[in-house]
C-alpha cells in the first residue's frame, strides 16, 4: 500500500514535478501559487536542481523557452494576472514546437481582481491566451492527489506532442491540504534530437525558431500543428462520468466546481431526481464525445463555474445546441454552495418552488 | 602563405544586411572568437528581434530565436541546463537590449550570469525602418522623431556600459567600436575575451558594439563611419567600464 502524505495542491505539483524529472523552475511570486515556489526553493537545491526567482513572470517564462530548447524538462507557475504575462513566451513556446508545464492556479480577475479562487481563465487557457493560432493541453485538477497526477501527465504529453500542458488549478486546491500518494511509474522522456544542446561537431546545427517569414512555408506550418491537434483530440480528452446512465439534467463542472456539484446531484439523487456530472479532466482537449453520449438521456445541462461562464461555450458546442444548457455560477472569488447547484438542479427538474 | 578564410563557425551563406552594415563584421568577429577558443560544438546563440534577427542562420553552433528582448532570459535558462558544458552568447540591437529587455539585461548582469552578451548600438531602429531607439543621440533624426530627438519630451539616451557598471553583479563591461581597423582589432580583443571570461567561468560579460546603419542614418557608408567618430563616440566613450578580475570597478567604494 503506497504511503500517504498530508500535503497543500501546490506543495504536491511542486513534489510531482520533480518526480517526473524536472530539474528546472523559474518562478515569480504571486498569491495564491507562492507555495509551488517556495518548495521548489527547499527541495532544488538538494538534488542538483535549479530554482531561479525571475525578475518577472516573462523573463520566467523565457527561461522555460531556453532550458526546453536546450531539451530538458522544466516549468513554471503563476496565477492568473502573471499567466497574462507569460502568455507572449507560451506564444512563443507553440510556435517553436518546445514542450513546457506552466501551472496557473487561477484567481478572480479582470485586472488585479482578487487573490481568491475562481475559473475565469477558462477562456485564456483553452483559446491559447496569447496571439497566433495555438493551443495548450488544459488539465484540470479537482483534488490534491489529481494535482500530482495531472502535473506529471503534463510532463508526459507535453514531451509526447512537443507543446505545452497547462495546469488549470485554483486557489481552493492550491491551498487546501488533503492525503496524496506519490507512488508513480514514471516513463523515461523521449529523445529530443532537435534540441539545442551543442553541435559537438558531429551533427548540422540545430535551430530553436518560430520565425516563418514566407507565408506558404508559415501556413504550412500551422497545418502541420492543427493535424496533430487533431490527433490530440481523438486521443487525450478525458473526462469523470458521474452517475450519467439515466441522467435527464446533466451538469457539467471541472476542479473544485465539481466537488461542489458532486454534493448537489448526490442530494438530488436522493429526492429522485435523476441527474448526473461530466467532470473535464482535460479542458483542452474538451471531452466532447462524453457530452455526445451523454445526450442519449440528457433534457438540460447546467455548466456549474466560478465565471461569468465560460466553459458554457463549449458545453454548447459539443451538445450542438440540441438541448438547453444554464449556468449556475459565482464569480470574483466567490464559491457556490452545494444549495445552490441543488436549487439549479430542482429549478431544471421543474421542481423548484414545491 | 596566409589565406584570409572565413571563420568556420560562419555558415557559408550570404546575409542579409545591407551595404555599409557593420553587423557582417561583428558577426566575423563572434565567429572567429568561436573559432580560435574552439568551443563551437558546445556554443548555443541566442538571436534577438530586429535587423540580427535571422543570425541563426548565420552561424554554425546551435542557435535559439528569441522574443524580442528575452534573448538574456532566455540565455539564463540554456546555461542552466547545463552551466559546466554549454558556452551561450546572445546577440541583440539596441531596442531589444535597451528598450523593451532592460528588465532581462539588468538582471542577468546583476545575478552574473555566466553569459556573453554581443550589444549593437547603432542609434536606431533598422528592422522596422528608422525609429528612435533608447540610444538615438539628442538631436538625432529619425522616422519617429523628425524635428531631431527632444530630450524634453523623449528623455535621454541610455548609456548601457555606465548603467551596468554601477551594478556589483556583472564580470567585465567594455565598448567598443567597428569603424576603422584599429577599433575593429580592438572588439575583436573584447569580443574573444567576453567568451573567455565565460570558459573561466568568471560571469556576465557585455560587449556594446557602436555600430553603423548607413542606411536609416541616410548615409553613405563611408560618411556613417565618420558620423561614427563625429557623433557616436564622443556620446559614448569607448574603453573599459567594468574588468572585476582586473580590479578596474567604478563606484567600489575606497576601504576606510
Amino acid at each position: 500500500m503506497a504511503e500517504k502524505v498530508l500535503m497543500k495542491g501546490n506543495e504536491a505539483i511542486a513534489e510531482a514535478a520533480i518526480i517526473a524529472g524536472c530539474r528546472h523552475y523559474f518562478g515569480y511570486p504571486i498569491t495564491p501559487q507562492t507555495e509551488i515556489a517556495a518548495y521548489m526553493a527547499k527541495r532544488m537545491p538538494k538534488i542538483g536542481g535549479t530554482f531561479l526567482q525571475a525578475e518577472s513572470e516573462i523573463a520566467a517564462i523565457n527561461m522555460v523557452y531556453g532550458v526546453s530548447a536546450a531539451g530538458k524538462r522544466v516549468m513554471t507557475s503563476s496565477s492568473s494576472p502573471g499567466i497574462s504575462l507569460k502568455s507572449e513566451g507560451i506564444s512563443y513556446l507553440a510556435g517553436a514546437d518546445l514542450p513546457s508545464v506552466v501551472v496557473n492556479c487561477q484567481r478572480g480577475g479582470p485586472g488585479l481582481g482578487g487573490i481568491q479562487p475562481s475559473q475565469s481563465d477558462y477562456f485564456q487557457a483553452t483559446r491559447g491566451g496569447g496571439h497566433g493560432d495555438y493551443h495548450m493541453i488544459v488539465l484540470a485538477p479537482a483534488s490534491v492527489q489529481e494535482m500530482a497526477e495531472l502535473t506529471i501527465r503534463g510532463f508526459e504529453l507535453a514531451d509526447e506532442y512537443r507543446m505545452t500542458s497547462m495546469i488549470l488549478a485554483d486557489g481552493t486546491i492550491g491551498q487546501m491540504m488533503e492525503p496524496v500518494s506519490f507512488d508513480f511509474e514514471i516513463k523515461e522522456a523521449p529523445a529530443k534530437p532537435w534540441a539545442t544542446t551543442g553541435t559537438q561537431m558531429k551533427r548540422e546545427h540545430n535551430v530553436v525558431n518560430s520565425l516563418y517569414l514566407v507565408p506558404d512555408v508559415l501556413e504550412v506550418k500551422n497545418f502541420e500543428r492543427y493535424e496533430k491537434y487533431a490527433q490530440i483530440c481523438e486521443k487525450e480528452a478525458v473526462a469523470e462520468e458521474y452517475m450519467l446512465e439515466d441522467a435527464e439534467i446533466v451538469i457539467a463542472a471541472f476542479g473544485i466546481a465539481a466537488r461542489v456539484a458532486r454534493n448537489a446531484v448526490n442530494a438530488a439523487r436522493a429526492e429522485g431526481i435523476k441527474v448526473g456530472l461530466i467532470r473535464p479532466i482535460t479542458l483542452w482537449p474538451f471531452p466532447v464525445k462524453t457530452f455526445q453520449k451523454a445526450l442519449g438521456t440528457a433534457k438540460q445541462f447546467i455548466s456549474v463555474e466560478l465565471s461569468m461562464g465560460q466553459m458554457i461555450e463549449d458545453v454548447r458546442l459539443a451538445t450542438e445546441c440540441r438541448v438547453p444548457v444554464t449556468l449556475c455560477n459565482r464569480a470574483g472569488g466567490m464559491i457556490p454552495s452545494p444549495d445552490q447547484v441543488y436549487e439549479a438542479i430542482k429549478a431544471a427538474a421543474g421542481k423548484a418552488g414545491e | 602563405m596566409v589565406v584570409f578564410d572565413k571563420p568556420h563557425a560562419l555558415a557559408d551563406v550570404p546575409l542579409h544586411y545591407c551595404p555599409g552594415c557593420t553587423h557582417g563584421i561583428v558577426h566575423r568577429l563572434v565567429a572567429e572568437a568561436i573559432d580560435e577558443l574552439e568551443i563551437e560544438g558546445r556554443t548555443v546563440g541566442v538571436a534577438p528581434v530586429g535587423c540580427a534577427v535571422m543570425a541563426y542562420d548565420y552561424f554554425t553552433c546551435d542557435m535559439i530565436e528569441a522574443a524580442h528582448g528575452r534573448a538574456p532570459a532566455v540565455a539564463t535558462g540554456v546555461k542552466r541546463s547545463d552551466p559546466d558544458n554549454l558556452i551561450v552568447f546572445t546577440y541583440q540591437g539596441d531596442g531589444d537590449l535597451a528598450s523593451i529587455g532592460t528588465a532581462e539585461t539588468v538582471h542577468a548582469a546583476a545575478r552574473n550570469e555566466n553569459i556573453t552578451v554581443i550589444f549593437i548600438n547603432n542609434a536606431i531602429y533598422g528592422m522596422t525602418g528608422g525609429q528612435m531607439a533608447p540610444t538615438s543621440l539628442p538631436g538625432q533624426v529619425t522616422q519617429t522623431s523628425p524635428y531631431g530627438r527632444d530630450v524634453n519630451a523623449c528623455g535621454y539616451p541610455v548609456k548601457i556600459c555606465e548603467m551596468l557598471s554601477m551594478l556589483e553583479g556583472p564580470e567585465y563591461l567594455e565598448r567598443v567600436a567597428v569603424n576603422n581597423v584599429k577599433n575593429v582589432r580592438k572588439a575583436k580583443k573584447a569580443i574573444r575575451k567576453a567568451f573567455q571570461n565565460q570558459i573561466d567561468k568568471k560571469g556576465f560579460s557585455l560587449i556594446e558594439v557602436i555600430s553603423a546603419c548607413p542606411t536609416n542614418w541616410g548615409m553613405t557608408p563611408s560618411k556613417a563611419l565618420k558620423w561614427i567618430d563625429d557623433n557616436m563616440i564622443p556620446y559614448y566613450p569607448l574603453g573599459v567600464y567594468k574588468d572585476r578580475s582586473a580590479g578596474i570597478i567604478p563606484g567600489a567604494k575606497e576601504e576606510a
